[in-house]
């Protein structure tokens, strides 16, 4: 069996970029034994592999491991490409190989970063935290390629250059194939990092340029290969009966109806694991069987009675009313700065409103699926997952073998999200093979995915703002109440950790002397867990709406309110107010919350966008911009809201700014996807609990965006910039949902504070 | 028993009738770039054509579908190189990929039927299949650029 995707399809190499072939992988400096290690395990003659990233075969093709997930962000592409770029590496020579999970193999040194686990496909930081590691292995072999063609000249280094996956001799304009370096090359000693060279930007040959994904050829032809797809000779097909109420289990059940259903084998009980579940399965009765099918149809004769446990009242609706009269009061202060008090009390005018954001499921298009085969000892999975790390370490204390005997292997990912974050579906799978002693493939259905999610928290919030005379903001009071995602793995948490609340509250930047931001306790009663973009979602949904309501409050044109209250532009210092920066994981130092970068794509946006032009009557435009995972967005959404109720998005615009660009055509994508996706759970996502269960179950009830509903023109615009590189794939999201709910009030009156949409309109 | 060709390749299936095409394709014949989304035809990322028609094969039973000629996205071009898979390469339509077999099936069968689709009917032939990564923009894009193929 091999164990790496191999779906770089060169045909598709060869219509994109140009002629070749040739594959190379980077290793982490001083680390000689890798390339004699991988060498052994491949084949003779030895490539050349300087660090963990890169293999060089005497043919001359390359093969760059990529060590994070794809999951449509572009990181398969966007990571190597980095790689060759400053190795001058040909990219039509140039393989993709998926590492497994592995997290001393691919630790970058750098605290920060490994802290944030390596290979943890989460939180937007593949590019902000992997560039400059994946630049110094990409520069770090072409140091070492120039070198062996010196040696094997006899001439000085400063007198060759590496150019298109050959070096050049200057004086002379001789030249050698990279193929041809590789075994002296291998005999000599990786230079330090202090030594490494990178490139100037305006060497660049795929860094910033438009640059086709490596899967696209298997994409558009059915070859792509995700965890639903996965197959082992022997292998059987399960599928899983849950307990519907989190916490609760199986009283009894009788399988016989279901054991008679042609094509099952055998049905499973699953042990359930007590909240806090973690990543641990939620227990309940497997069937395994021959085929998908067989293993549905077996499910559904399948006469389970159900113990409900202590979550068996939760309510959408009465959980909402809690958490608003929670934020109603006061509550634990997170960040304090002035006299927020006695500034409301003394304010000319004083502005208040209350935002409510429900449940939301991820709904991947490939549902959480895996397979697992554990035998000899040993575990090995083929699975869906953002953290094949956290799913290696999960897997090994669950069936209680060592790390070292479980192998995760990586396929492209469906859809992540942050559900594939959470290895539960794995686990499910290794425990299924190791029953029956085969390997064992789970597929959630879609009923499964939308009923045993790790949901996004519902969130209440209150805001109340103080104007003075002349209508500046002097208070600003702000308390959120959600159940925290630590819940899902710790006993009796209540309070929202402090990264929650630096995910768009804490981090607040605008220029108001007494500002305060409060947490209210909510407990939670399924688990909570990360959603693209997190807590930023209700944060910039309250706050961007609060902005918004303050300026037509004051009959002041949203733009130029937001920037006003951005003030001039400078460092927010959140420690003044108590709160230390999380940051995102990232050095405060490095990142600063610097409103000259929300200033810039508000002004951006605003004028690519028409901002301030006329439009016919029924339309209006919303403005929001949002810092999150250190990159600035602002959008502007253009809404048509007919005399039916029913509402159009002619056009959106949005401006990032994240710093250094490796992959501008995926930072569009990015930006027109996580559009989309903010849009629909603004208009149409949300989950409701009733006696504890989940009341949607597929597309029809728990509606995502279709085509039609989605912007007919849409307009990315990214930010010419000089800093770091910070997060892309999830930063489209928490500012376009109230951008559009600001435009909805500009074109109908009608101020949404409650999410979704939904038919709020139509009255 | 029931007997179809499914790429031009002559097959035949003696299993319960009522198991959906859908997991005929993926799970006795292998051909995985047929996606499961949500078995109730709510998403198209299953679409197949059906004696050249686009049909959800998660609704499609094995019993309804005697004698039937199924193309799946494997089969829809011998090279990769059908005018739908060109114009959604050209136009870097995917992210994730997941969904997108469906997506160009179903666009494949619009314009095989309606060479000259309008803006309009292109919505409304899409708009049952869903993006979750939000490639809308773009799939409007490669399909309008196809029919001009």
């Amino acid at each position: 069996m091999t164990t790496t995707i191999f779906n770089v399809s060169r045909r598709q190499f060869l219509q994109d970029v140009g002629a070749g072939g040739f594959a190379l992988a980077v290793t982490v400096p001083g680390a000689r034994g890798v390339a004699q290690q991988l060498a052994t395990e491949t084949r003779a003659p030895d490539p050349f592999s300087p660090n963990v990233y890169i293999r060089l075969d005497p043919t001359g093709d390359v093969t760059i491991v990529a060590h994070r997930s794809e999951m449509g962000q572009g990181v398969r592409t966007a990571l190597p490409m980095v790689v060759a770029d400053e190795m001058e590496a040909d990219w039509s020579r140039v393989h993709v190989e998926q590492a497994i999970g592995d997290q001393a193999k691919f630790a970058s040194g750098i605290d920060y970063v490994d802290a944030a686990g390596p290979q943890n496909t989460d939180g937007s930081r593949s590019l902000r935290h992997f560039l400059q590691p994946l630049r110094e292995a990409g520069a770090t072999a072409r140091a070492m390629l120039e070198a062996a063609a010196a040696q094997q000249w006899n001439v000085q280094v400063a007198e060759v250059e590496a150019r298109m996956h050959q070096v050049v001799h200057r004086p002379t304009g001789r030249t050698v194939g990279y193929g041809d370096l590789v075994g002296t090359a291998s005999e000599m000693s990786v230079p330090a990092r202090e030594q490494i060279r990178l490139k100037s930007p305006d060497a660049f040959r795929y860094i910033g340029k438009e640059v086709p994904i490596v899967d696209l050829f298997d994409i558009t032809t059915g070859q792509a290969s995700y965890g639903i797809d996965q197959a082992l000779p022997g292998m059987r097909y399960a599928v899983v009966a849950r307990p519907p109420v989190y916490g609760g289990g199986v009283a009894s059940v009788d399988s016989a109806a279901a054991e008679a259903v042609g094509g099952v084998e055998r049905v499973v009980r699953l042990a359930e694991t007590p909240p806090p579940s973690g990543f641990a399965p939620l227990g309940g009765v497997a069937v395994v069987a021959r085929n998908t099918w067989a293993a549905i149809q077996g499910r559904s004769k399948l006469d389970i009675t159900w113990t409900d446990g202590p979550n068996r009242s939760y309510d959408s609706e009465t959980y909402a009313a809690q958490l608003e009269a929670a934020v109603a009061q006061p509550a634990k202060v997170i960040r304090d700065e002035g006299d927020v008090q006695q500034a409301l009390a003394g304010a000319a005018r004083r502005v208040t409103a209350d935002y409510y954001v429900p449940h939301l499921a991820h709904a991947t298009m490939e549902p959480p699926a895996a397979l697992a085969n554990v035998a000899d000892g040993g575990c090995e999975v083929w699975a869906p997952t953002q953290d094949p790390q956290g799913t290696r370490g999960t897997l090994a204390a669950i069936l209680g073998i060592p790390i070292e005997r479980v192998r995760v292997n990586v396929t492209l990912l469906g859809g992540g999200f942050g559900r594939k974050s959470k290895p539960d579906f794995v686990v499910e799978a290794a425990l299924l093979s190791r029953e029956v002693g085969a390997p064992v493939k789970v597929t959630w259905t879609r009923e499964d995915d939308i009923r045993h999610c790790y949901y996004h928290a519902p969130a209440a919030q209150h805001l109340e703002a103080g104007l003075d005379d002349e209508g500046r903001a002097i208070a600003w009071l702000h308390r959120t109440a959600f159940p925290p995602i630590p819940s899902t793995f710790a006993p009796d948490v209540t309070y929202a950790s402090d990264f929650e609340l630096f995910l768009g509250a804490s981090d607040m930047p605008y220029d108001i002397p007494n500002l305060r931001l409060e947490n209210a306790e909510a407990a939670a009663h399924v688990r909570i867990g990360w959603y693209r973009s997190v807590c930023n979602i209700q944060h910039a949904f309250a706050i961007c709406s609060f902005v918004d309501e303050l300026a037509h409050t004051l009959g002041r044109d949203p733009k130029d309110y937001v920037l006003s209250l951005l003030g001039p532009p400078r460092h927010v210092d959140v420690t003044r107010g108590g709160v230390d920066p999380w940051n995102y994981g990232d050095p405060i130092e490095l990142h600063p919350i610097d409103t000259a970068r929300h200033r810039h794509v508000v002004e951006v946006v605003a004028e690519r966008s028409g901002w301030g032009q006329p439009l016919p009557r029924g339309r209006g435009r919303g403005i929001a911009v949002h810092r999150s995972f250190l990159s600035y967005v602002a959008s502007v959404v253009e809404v048509e809201v007919n005399s039916a109720g029913e509402l159009s998005i002619p056009r959106l615009d949005i401006a990032i700014d994240c710093g250094f660009v490796a992959h501008p055509e995926r930072v569009r994508a990015q930006m027109e996807g996580g559009a989309v996706m903010s849009l629909g759970n603004a208009l149409v996502g949300e989950i409701t609990f009733r006696e504890g269960r989940v009341q949607q179950s597929n597309y029809h009830d728990y509606r995502v965006l279709r085509l039609t509903a989605a912007p007919r023109e849409t307009h990315v615009h990214i930010v010419r910039s000089d800093k770091p590189p910070s997060g892309v794939g999830e930063v489209g999201v928490p500012p376009v949902a109230p951008a559009l709910c600001n435009a909805i009030f500009a074109a109908t009156g009608k101020r949404i504070r409650r999410l979704p949409v939904g038919d709020q309109l139509a009255s | 028993m029931v007997t179809l060709r499914v790429n031009g390749v002559q097959r035949s299936y003696d299993g319960d009738p009522a198991m959906p095409l859908l997991w005929y394709v993926r799970d006795e014949l292998g051909l995985t770039g047929t996606k499961f989304g949500c078995g109730i035809a709510q998403c198209g990322a299953c679409t197949v054509h059906v004696n050249g028609n686009a049909a959800r094969a998660c609704m499609t039973p094995m019993g309804a579908i005697e004698g039937a000629n199924v193309t799946t996205i494997e089969g829809l071009s011998p090279d990769g190189t059908h005018p739908v898979q060109r114009t959604w390469r050209d136009h870097s339509v995917p992210q994730c990929g997941y969904c997108q077999s469906g997506q160009i099936m179903q666009a494949a069968a619009l314009l095989e039927e309606h060479p000259n689709a309008t803006d309009e009917e292109i919505d409304a032939a899409m708009t049952g299949n869903i993006c979750r990564c939000g490639t809308y923009a773009r799939i409007r894009r490669a399909v309008r650029a196809a029919r001009e193929v």
